[in-house]
């Protein structure tokens, strides 16, 4: 969930009001937004660097506000307050317009090579005309850049936004993708020029841009945008040119965004435009860019596409739980942004989704946005009258069944993780790996998930070593799920409940173990008996000491096996009696 | 550490051995005991056990002994423990008050003719006996006498006061010296101030001038016999633990499991056959409608399966379905509008969460003719997260499901108060949260009264169309869900603060055994 940090003081003037912190925490809950902490610069600083560093630093009071991932137009102070306004009916949701350049020219033109296609093909592109900066409204630009870049953009692998100062540029701009070495210019806040190779390497420790080198780092062209005179606007998704940065004094801004998911590029456009487009000479206008693409379609942008959805009154009542007119629904929406009246046939609700609101894809949305304008709170609690009989899952019903009963018998419930390292369930069991069927994990962060566990030994072994202080004997057990791989599974892999359990003590104890297995069995109704019932059979298993070992079988099954642990196993799990186990398969049961 | 019952047994089977070996003794004590009684039945408020030992005439310990056997019959005597100091002697007072002081014992060696120096100092008083007899001036030293320095008596008797004074302490008549005397004896360590531990006796609530012998437990052989009726037996001591019994345990993580699948089950929720932990991406997210560039579906949130790395078989038509409403939309959709990919939907995982069994079951739901359902599920889920004291790799996730024509937020909103109530939490309310497969989604907040703030407790919503539909689910039938953790009720209930301590081999096995039984509401 994004956090998105504005000054108290700015935001209560944006919003014409003074609220205590209990009073705007109430506003965000029903609105759907946390107030997750309140602090000042100072304060972060102080916490991450100690206060010698907070120093100086402002302790003006800053409201960190957690916002749903999927409510891009929440991002900045501006679209927070916009959204607060209408919803508390102190604003009317703002239309945003796409117009012509106001003086009459010829609108900017963005122009896409083929050369793109292989890396980053799309491009979108608009213009803010005569805007008006301060230092507030340039950071919360700068500022939202970054949370989209975060958020809908994925860390700019779908979409890289680049800002300019149109007043040092001129059109139209080439949007192409060369070879690396043939690039060179001077980027943003560098004194010198780089060929794009040489920045690769520059920008390898720098802690922000190196995040996104992997993006374009191997392929053989990068993407580039040049102005007609061959000037660098920017090498999305990594850089802007320093000559055309935006400053405090920038009048006219060029936005482009490049990306390799179109729908993707043309809501972070209309979010960018919509949110700063209020600082314009004429509030809410954004001028149109027209963008070439190598085939020769001319698209123009931002789309800023009003969309109509119409809905019955009936089916948000019935969704909801709630009994209102459709006069009344249409104003609750229209607090949402979504700007609604009633369509005069039935109760029929005719629906405006605005730009800024790429979320509402589904009358559904729509339907939400009604409840959390009447109020979650405020809807009646009621049962469903839905009659059903409760069943268990076999497997588990013999699962809580036998946990108990084995616990009655002396033996303590373990719960070990599903997850385990390659050597837990080879090396130190005596094991190859290629033979246990496990499944691999491809992106563990460290050696603990390399694997799903293939038998529940380790895991108890581990809780004995971990436990080596509590008196002796020690019983253990746990009747959970291992993994292993199963090509007649559409996965390929399926899980197996086992019951395992070990006994650990001065004297290994074959006998306790044994006398378990039988206690078992007696549970379970099974008769020693080598052909109706169970019995154990002398075997070799790597993991246990030999001739100390036998495997189990119910009616002429195999369903595991019990013995002495090998001597190595003990040490490798860092044990240092003699212990046994019994390990089976509970599945043959059910 | 705790005291349990049985030491306490083995204790006195050692006292009684012990007892039997000193069986001479202890008759002679019973005498004791009776004599100590009859004194005490003379005197009226009460006497010190120190006064007894004088007036017996036996050493204080013997009588601090006898005490204690006395307090052990009961109500005999009561007893209050006091202290006092008082002088004694040390083990060279002791000799000094026998045989006098090593000056005196010098003085008396020497005949009218004198002793040669050489020949006193061999004595075992000689060198203290010689300095002190000489600054007395008892003795001389001549030594220019023919044959060596020798040594004579300069007067004819002496007073050893250094004896008399400590034989006045030994008869304990200390009090008539004065603090200076006493202080210098103390000084050449022949006297030490201690402190003794005295009883003040007094008649017992049973008080009794005669013995008899108690019992210390009941036997098959006196209840054949009868003879308990006439016996006496010993108290027990209550303040003891008990023997703990030899039991196995059940671990508290899956107590509470217990207890909410104990709750499902009285609210009619069928369980879920939640035992795959590996799964497709399709079930676990895209058809779920959870599109594939989301940020769940990373590397860095999700554990992929590199072996076997892909699944293969799909519902083919349903996949197509899938496929469209991500990319084009439908069913009153826009839909993602991206290029929806089978190869990403194909990627095994470890399943993120038990919804994508949710999302298995009501599409095998869908395929039968509709009928309402309920289900639920406690079981693992993985996360390639970042871990810390509250969250680990893998976790419980608790999830209730219902389907339905015609259900509301509202019945959602009923069904989470009931199944909250059950908890014992009553006082909720909800908070519009997103989740890419829920809307409206819920997050659920209680009331905690300890913090005094509301807390969040919980994940619900209603499923998207885009999700239920392409199943093949009829329009008019909504599905209603929430989750929560395991683990986090698990530790508020038993106050574990890091969850290594709970789950995986970590555990901290005494808390298993001692932790009690789980009742939810309660």
């Amino acid at each position: 969930m994004p956090t998105v940090s504005v000054k108290r003081d700015l935001l209560f003037e944006a919003l014409g009001q003074k609220y205590t912190d209990e009073e705007f925490d109430e506003l965000c809950f029903e609105f759907g937004l946390e107030l997750d902490e309140i602090t000042s610069e100072k304060d972060i600083i102080s916490r991450e660097q100690g206060d010698e560093k907070a120093e100086g630093a402002s302790d003006v009071v800053l409201y960190k506000i957690d916002v749903p991932a999927n409510r891009y137009d929440l991002l900045c102070l501006e679209g927070l307050v916009r959204g607060l306004q209408v919803f508390k009916e102190k604003l009317e949701a703002p239309r945003y317009k796409r117009v012509s350049p106001a003086d009459g020219g010829e609108p900017q033109r963005l122009v896409i090579t083929d050369e793109t296609a292989s890396v980053r093909p799309h491009a979108v592109a608009a213009v803010l005309h005569d805007v008006t900066f301060t230092q507030e409204r340039y950071e919360s630009f700068i500022e939202l850049q970054e949370k989209l870049h975060q958020n809908i953009c994925r860390k700019r692998t779908l979409v890289a936004i680049g800002t300019h100062d149109l007043d040092t540029i001129s059109g139209p701009f080439t949007y192409t993708a060369k070879p690396p070495g043939d690039i060179r210019f001077k980027p943003l806040n560098q004194s010198k020029e780089y060929t794009a190779t040489e920045l690769m390497s520059l920008y390898k420790t720098d802690g922000h841009l190196r995040h996104y080198l992997h993006i374009i780092e191997n392929e053989p062209l990068y993407p580039i945008i040049y102005d007609s005179n061959g000037i660098v606007l920017s090498m999305p998704p990594i850089i802007n040119g320093d000559h055309r940065k935006i400053s405090l004094n920038t009048k006219n801004i060029f936005i482009e965004c490049t990306a390799t998911d179109l729908t993707k590029a043309k809501t972070t456009l209309d979010m960018v435009v919509t949110m700063f487009s209020e600082y314009c000479e004429e509030p809410f206008t954004v001028e149109e860019a027209e963008v070439v693409y190598p085939d020769g379609r001319l698209c123009v942008y931002p789309e800023l596409a009003y969309r109509t959805e119409t809905l019955s009154g009936d089916f948000i009542n019935k969704r909801v739980g709630i009994n209102e007119s459709a006069e009344s629904i249409a104003q609750l929406l229209t607090r949402m942004c979504l700007r609604s009246e009633v369509s005069g046939e039935g109760d029929l609700i005719q629906v405006e989704i605005p730009p800024t609101r790429a979320d509402v894809i589904h009358a559904c949305d729509i339907m939400e946005d009604a409840a959390i304008a009447y109020g979650f709170n405020n809807i009646v609690r009621s049962t469903p009258r839905t009659y059903t009989v409760a069943n268990q899952l076999p497997l588990n019903k013999l699962t809580e069944l036998l946990r108990q009963d084995l616990a009655a018998a002396g033996f303590t419930e373990a719960l070990t993780f599903a997850l385990c390292s390659e050597e837990d369930i080879a090396d130190k069991l005596r094991k190859n790996i290629a033979e246990t069927r496990a499944v691999h994990i491809s992106n563990p962060k460290t050696a603990e998930f390399q694997v799903a566990r293939t038998c529940l030994l380790p895991g108890l072994l581990k809780t004995l070593a971990a436990n080596r202080k509590m008196p002796l004997p020690l019983k253990l057990f746990e009747i959970s799920d291992v993994v292993l791989k199963d090509e007649t599974k559409d996965v390929g892999a399926r899980n197996n409940r086992r019951l395992c359990a070990v006994y650990y003590n001065k004297s290994p104890g074959f006998e306790v173990i044994h006398g378990l297995l039988d206690r078992v069995m007696q549970l379970l109704d099974v008769k020693p008996d080598r052909n109706q019932g169970y019995h154990i059979q002398a075997a070799e298993d790597s993991t246990f000491f030999p001739g100390r070992c036998a495997e189990i079988f119910s009616c002429g099954k195999s369903i595991g096996h019990l013995g002495v642990l090998h001597p190595d196993v003990i040490s490798r799990f860092e044990l240092t009696m003699p212990c046994s186990a019994i390990d089976i398969d509970i599945e043959p049961f059910l | 550490r705790r005291r349990r019952w049985w030491w306490k047994l083995q204790l006195q089977h050692c006292l009684s051995l012990t007892g039997d070996r000193r069986t001479g003794l202890h008759m002679a004590d019973t005498g004791l005991l009776e004599s100590l009684l009859r004194l005490l039945e003379k005197v009226d408020g009460g006497t010190d056990s120190q006064d007894v030992a004088a007036d017996l005439g036996v050493d204080h310990q013997v009588i601090v002994g006898a005490v204690k056997s006395l307090q052990a019959l009961g109500e005999v005597i009561s007893t209050e423990q006091k202290s006092s100091k008082h002088w004694e002697l040390t083990g060279e007072g002791r000799e000094i008050a026998e045989q006098g002081s090593h000056e005196a014992r010098v003085f008396n060696a020497i005949p009218d003719e004198g002793l040669p120096q050489n020949e006193l100092m061999k004595m075992p008083s000689g060198k203290v006996g010689f300095s002190k007899a000489m600054s007395n001036k008892w003795i001389r030293l001549d030594k220019a006498h023919e044959g060596g320095p020798r040594v004579f008596k300069t007067v004819e008797t002496i007073e050893d006061t250094v004896r008399d004074k400590l034989q006045l302490v030994q008869k304990g008549q200390s009090a008539k010296l004065e603090d200076k005397e006493k202080n210098e004896l103390k000084k050449r360590k022949l006297l030490s101030e201690v402190t003794v531990k005295s009883y003040w006796i007094t008649k017992g609530s049973s008080f009794s001038t005669t013995i008899t012998k108690q019992e210390t437990e009941l036997t098959p052989e006196m209840i054949a016999s009868g003879s308990w009726k006439e016996k006496n037996f010993k108290p027990y001591n209550f303040e003891a633990m008990g023997v703990a019994p030899d039991c196995g345990h059940l671990h508290p993580l899956m107590k509470v499991r217990t207890q909410f699948r104990q709750i499902f089950l009285e609210m009619g929720f069928t369980e879920m056959p939640t035992n795959n932990f590996i799964e497709s991406s399709f079930w676990n997210f895209d058809s779920l409608f959870q599109p594939q560039q989301h940020p769940a579906r990373d590397q860095h949130d999700t554990f992929f399966i590199s072996d076997p790395a892909l699944a293969h078989e799909f519902p083919q038509d349903y996949m197509e379905r899938v496929k469209k409403v991500h990319s084009e939309g439908g069913y009153g959709s826009q839909g993602y509008k991206y290029d929806w990919k089978i190869e990403e939907a194909q990627k095994n995982l470890l399943r993120t969460h038990t919804t994508a069994v949710s999302a298995r079951m009501l599409y095998k739901l869908a395929q039968q003719k509709f009928t309402p359902v309920k289900y639920f599920s406690i079981d693992r889920v993985f996360r390639n997260e970042t871990l810390d004291a509250t969250h680990l790799a893998e976790f419980h996730q608790i999830e209730g499901v219902v389907a339905d024509y015609g259900l509301t937020l509202g019945n959602l909103m009923g069904v989470l108060h009931q199944f909250f109530t059950k908890l014992g939490i009553t006082k909720l309310r909800f908070k519009p949260a997103y989740n890419p497969y829920t809307e409206p989604s819920m997050e659920v907040f209680s009331y905690h009264e300890g913090l005094k703030k509301w807390v969040e407790v919980g994940n619900s919503g209603v499923f998207r169309p885009e999700m239920l539909l392409p199943m093949g689910l009829p329009e008019g039938v909504s599905v209603i869900a929430w989750g929560l953790s395991l683990e986090r009720p698990t530790m508020i209930k038993y106050g574990i603060n890091n969850i290594r301590e709970l789950v995986g081999h970590k555990v901290n096995l005494q808390m298993v055994y001692d932790s009690p039984i789980c009742r939810l509401d309660s």
